[in-house]
């Protein structure tokens, strides 16, 4: 059963993104910004974007790889899939099901892309124009708990409540991505350094959760080339090998109404042995995490369940120094991500997880060899993935 | 139901309306509710308690799933208080509380609600917690939710303690 893996079988050849736009001021079209994503990835990989047949994406993306593939003229389409599950949950699985296919022999050259312009479309923090609601929503709604906030802020409160944390240790997740941030002229908070007293002034969003530990909404897009090692030989740039993904979740996490058993979890602990089973590493080998922040408690709790520290230990680890590249503990959200660099599902993640193997990030943490991407806390499924340089093969 | 702080209901009017599911899963819950009673389910088979609704007892995976009336007491498993107005209908009121509510003696199922009373006042998890029922007879779909407000009551004018039935 050791050829059950991806470990090794497949390169992260190519990464593009759009610019990053705040909500509603894309310029473009949805699907034109996942066009021009996905040519920029092929372009970085040194790919003829007609090599690509296939594609990969998650959350219900708009942009059909049927219509993709008609707009890129592709001579053959042989992989199109959709990660099930709503949030940033299959960001990483949606890498895991490229590599899947390509590792497979299914297809031989998948781009994994998300594209988001919520200004053309409802908006995900705000409630949908309805006048009655059946299912969970009608367990949900009519209380005013509507939002993902409003959803995951119950989760949270419950996992600090057991565990004792502080909300300091959230200020820390959200000042690590604001510094991270200053650096990175990419990211939509550039220029907009947050303090800890204007962090501590803001306003609720709904306790736990104050104003800046809630993630961005933007337009943009981005895209990730995937092809076999083989493939990738002669590609020109560092490659970032693929050496364990993971996705899923636990016993009856979807329980509807907050009826999941193990309610204050981040989703990750059935996830996450796998993951490190099949990338080969531990938690002390991964030299920086991009982990997916919807809201900073979702952070804190997928970095308990990555094996970084123990949720007793959390008020000590998060500390805003253990976050920063380049010489913290655990340099965290090294682009900005989601709270400061740019809200694209997470999937802007998987592209700085693949910047740092390639010394490219603007936070560079120094000579780092393994990468790891966190997708989607408390949402089911979820997922997660590990890269790493050529050294760890 | 008795008035609270902020009016007939405890949240404005214009929220969306529970209606119960066209295919019938948890119409006993909401059909309930209209007679201040609260139904989940026990599994007839292997007496596993389940909330929310389901087609098959997720313990043994027979369809032959019950509905019990249970006592409406529980305990504060976890909660929130919501300041940003998600929806136009809650603009301007300011902040609320929602909480999650176990129900040890109904096998640990967790029901939601508001928690009635102060909208500012402290919230603790493992608190006591029972259920009151709020009607909104004037809907189009008339409906009620069920509410939970602390025990012992507290002075906000919440009306006498409903009696208790042994289930
Ligand atoms: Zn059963």
């Amino acid at each position: 059963m050791k050829d059950r893996t991806l470990r090794g079988k497949v390169v992260l050849a190519g990464i593009g993104e759009t610019t990053y736009y705040k909500h509603g001021q894309a310029p473009a079209s949805e699907f034109q910004l996942a066009l021009e994503a996905i040519l920029k990835a092929c372009h970085d990989a040194g790919i003829d974007p007609r090599e690509v047949d296939g594609f990969s994406s998650y959350s219900n993306d708009r942009n059909d790889p049927s219509r993709i593939a008609a707009a890129l003229g592709l001579p053959a389409l042989r992989f199109s899939n959709m990660q099930w599950g709503g949030g940033g949950g299959g960001g990483s699985a949606a890498v895991g099901n490229a590599a899947a296919a390509v590792a497979g022999g299914v297809a031989d050259c998948v781009v994994v892309f998300r594209a988001l312009a919520q200004g053309q479309f409802q908006r995900f923090g705000a409630a949908p124009p309805v006048a009655t609601v059946a299912g969970e929503l009608a367990m949900t709604f009519p209380y005013g708990l509507i939002s993902p906030a409003q959803r995951f802020a119950m989760r949270v409160m419950r996992f600090m409540h057991e565990h004792g944390v502080r909300h300091e240790a959230q200020r820390a997740i959200a000042l690590a991505s604001y510094h991270h941030a200053q650096a990175n002229p990419r990211a939509v908070m550039h220029g907009r350094p947050l303090t800890a007293e204007a962090y501590d002034a803001s306003r609720w969003i709904v306790e736990p959760f104050r104003l800046f530990d809630c993630c961005l909404e933007n337009d943009g897009a981005a895209a990730i080339v995937v092809v076999s090692a083989d493939r990738a030989r002669d590609l020109p740039k560092r490659p970032a090998y693929l050496l364990g993904v993971a996705q899923g979740s636990e016993h009856r996490n979807a329980a509807r109404a907050h009826n999941a058993p193990l309610y204050a979890t981040s989703s990750f602990t059935t996830v996450v042995p796998r993951l490190y089973d099949m990338a080969g590493v531990t938690p002390a080998d991964v030299d920086v995490v991009q982990s997916y922040e919807n809201f900073t408690g979702g952070v804190l709790m997928s970095l308990v369940e990555h094996g970084f520290f123990a949720a007793e230990e959390a008020n000590e680890f998060l500390r805003v120094d253990n976050l920063l590249a380049p010489s913290g503990r655990l340099p965290l959200n090294t682009s900005g991500g989601n709270l400061a660099e740019c809200y694209m599902h997470g999937f802007e993640l998987v592209i700085e997880a693949v910047r740092q193997l390639r010394r490219e990030s603007t936070a560079q943490v120094p000579d780092a060899d393994v990468s790891m991407v966190i997708s989607g806390p408390m949402v089911t499924p979820v997922s997660s993935l590990i890269l790493g340089g050529e050294a760890t093969l | 139901m008795a008035p609270t702080a902020t009016g007939r209901y405890y949240l404005p009017a214009g929220l969306p309306a529970p209606v119960a599911e066209p295919d019938g899963l948890d119409r006993p819950y909401w059909d309930g509710t209209r007679r201040s009673e609260l139904w989940v389910q026990r599994c007839n088979r292997c007496r596993t308690w389940q909330w929310g609704p389901e087609w098959i007892c997720h313990a043994c995976l027979v369809s032959d799933v019950g509905w019990t009336r249970v006592d409406g007491r529980g305990v504060i498993y976890s909660w929130e208080r919501a300041w940003h107005p998600v929806h136009p209908a809650l603009k301007g009121h300011g902040p609320y509380i929602v909480v999650l509510v176990e129900l040890p003696h109904a096998g640990g199922i967790r029901m939601l609600g508001n928690l009635l009373g102060d909208p500012q006042q402290v919230v603790t998890i493992g608190a006591p917690v029972e259920a009151v029922f709020e009607a909104h007879d004037d809907a189009k779909t008339p409906f009620t939710l069920v509410q939970w407000v602390c025990e012992p009551q507290d002075a906000a004018g919440l009306g006498p303690r409903r009696p208790r039935r042994a289930i």
